[in-house]
């Protein structure tokens, strides 16, 4: 019979040896979610790869999954650490489910759950190397928030993590309604998500959209955006200065 | 019950299948002054007798706010209601902080069960001397249980606990079948005739009963003397017509209640000259 014996180093801060025992860099990453919520729950949107630094290694990752009835969490940052969350959730959810007396978690107590655990670890100089989306329905209501590796919780109308920061949100800011049909809402995110694939250089062309409704969780088949790379501004890059970078 | 070889230990069964020291401290919680709880769909409502060591003392406080949506009432020990109180209230605090949600009183109970369920099985320990009615909101409504030292906890429509409880349980008894319909004031109203019940004969001052509501909307409170009494005055009037009553009260009960600013136990008592300074 073999056995691992856990090593341990001592003081995780003080003690060089112990580095091993805690997060120091993401090794494989997913890039970003974006979600909103619309007219029946929430959409959130997500690209099915795995960086390992500058290579894009992993084409197959699901970075969106159900959790219990009423939530769905995406996840960008180290999907190692993803794994490990959804392991706290699955637990959560079993013992949840064991009470079987008409309670159940919602997408807040979720989230909120998680922003603890976040907090946690980062106090403890381990985070967990991600940033999450929470969305769900619960009872017609419509959440969604967002937890950070430092633990930087908060809710809103949309979100996105990552590049989608920077590229999805002022998109979003300014076309979002709360009225959004499905198709609409899809369409919102599918913008979002080309943008991202052109600039995003860690960003792959499968996507999936997960759908919540007071009816549960869909997730779609992953698919691909069409792309359009024969602008004029394309053909010469460097016409507006020759010769410079 | 008679002493017999068999009750020193709580870990000793009875040839029988008995445990003699939890059913002695079963006993505990008929000594103690009455508790009664009922609900309807959406409110419940905790009283409890004041019972004072002497005319100097002030009674014991036997109703507990655990959270917003929780409150309990106890009968027995005091000294074990108010730490078993305790640890409900950590137990309802922690939950909220980590999932900024209120814990539904159906899980609460069944932590303070299994509480109450490990000091029946261990020979250091002895059982809780106290009975809890808890009164609470989860996601399907309003809740009312009994949590007993034995470690089981039941879950009811209307009861009662303590020394002359099975008045009031009579009482209850009669009219349980319309409480899940009741408006909050009727349910006041009922709450107050059973305490009424296990005074015996005594007449019924607000002085004597401590009252507290909770509810859909309505965070867990106590109401002031001067509520209690208005209620206490539409019935004590005129014993036998209820019914007629019922009008009066319903309206009454209503303003009394608007008027009320949430209160601590006892509030108010300046106006009354029956209460002694020391009764809060």
């Amino acid at each position: 019979m073999t056995f691992t014996i856990p090593i341990d180093n001592g003081d995780a801060l003080k003690n060089a040896e112990a580095d091993s025992q805690r997060t120091l860099y993401p090794y494989v990453t997913g890039t970003s979610i974006v979600a909103i919520k619309y007219k029946d729950g929430v959409l959130m949107a997500s690209d099915m790869g795995g960086s390992y630094g500058s290579t894009l290694r992993y084409k197959n990752i699901e970075r969106v999954k159900a959790i219990g009835k009423h939530s769905l969490l995406g996840a960008s940052g180290e999907i190692s650490d993803f794994q490990e969350i959804l392991r706290y959730l699955d637990e959560l959810v079993l013992n949840d489910n064991m009470w079987d007396d008409g309670n159940s978690l919602g997408p807040k107590e979720v989230h909120n759950y998680l922003t603890r655990v976040m907090y946690n670890r980062r106090n403890k100089f381990n985070p967990l190397w991600n940033t999450l989306v929470l969305g769900g329905v619960k009872n017609g209501e419509s959440y969604l928030g967002m937890v950070s590796m430092i633990g930087v919780s908060f809710e809103d109308n949309h979100v996105a993590t990552g590049f989608g920061n920077h590229l999805a949100r002022p998109i979003l800011r300014d076309e979002w309604r709360a009225d959004l049909s499905f198709e609409d809402g899809v369409k919102l995110l599918e913008k979002c998500m080309r943008v991202l694939l052109y600039r995003d250089r860690s960003a792959i062309n499968k996507l999936q959209i997960a759908k919540i409704t007071e009816e549960g969780v869909t997730v779609s088949q992953p698919y691909s955006l069409k792309t359009f790379w024969e602008f004029q501004a394309f053909h010469n890059p460097t016409a507006g200065a020759q010769g410079s970078w | 019950m008679f002493r017999n070889q068999y009750d020193t230990d709580v870990t000793t069964w009875s040839p029988t299948g008995r445990l003699f020291q939890v059913e002695y401290a079963m006993e505990a919680v008929k000594q103690g002054s009455a508790a009664i709880g009922l609900r309807s769909r959406s409110h419940v409502v905790l009283a409890c007798v004041n019972k004072a060591q002497s005319e100097l003392s002030s009674h014991q406080k036997k109703i507990f706010k655990v959270d917003d949506h929780i409150g309990v009432a106890i009968a027995g020990l005091t000294a074990d209601g108010r730490v078993l109180s305790r640890y409900m209230r950590s137990e309802a605090i922690n939950h909220s902080f980590t999932y900024e949600s209120p814990l539904p009183v159906g899980r609460l109970v069944v932590h303070l069960a299994d509480k109450a369920q490990v000091c029946t099985q261990r020979s250091w320990k002895r059982p809780y001397g106290v009975g809890l009615l808890v009164g609470g909101l989860d996601e399907s409504g309003a809740h009312l249980y009994y949590n007993c030292p034995s470690g089981n906890y039941f879950e009811y429509q209307a009861f009662a606990i303590g020394s002359r409880s099975q008045a009031a349980k009579t009482y209850l008894e009669r009219r349980f079948e319309s409480f899940g319909d009741s408006s909050r004031e009727d349910l006041i109203k009922d709450a107050i005739l059973a305490v009424r019940e296990t005074l015996q004969g005594e007449t019924l001052k607000s002085s004597l009963c401590t009252v507290s509501v909770l509810g859909v909307g309505e965070p867990f409170h106590f109401l002031d003397q001067e509520t209690i009494q208005k209620v206490i005055d539409t019935f004590e009037k005129v014993p036998e017509d209820e019914a007629g009553e019922a009008g009066e009260a319903g309206e009454g009960e209503a303003e009394a209640a608007a008027a009320a600013a949430p209160a601590e136990q006892g509030g108010g008592g300046a106006g009354d000259q029956d209460v002694a300074p020391m009764e809060m």
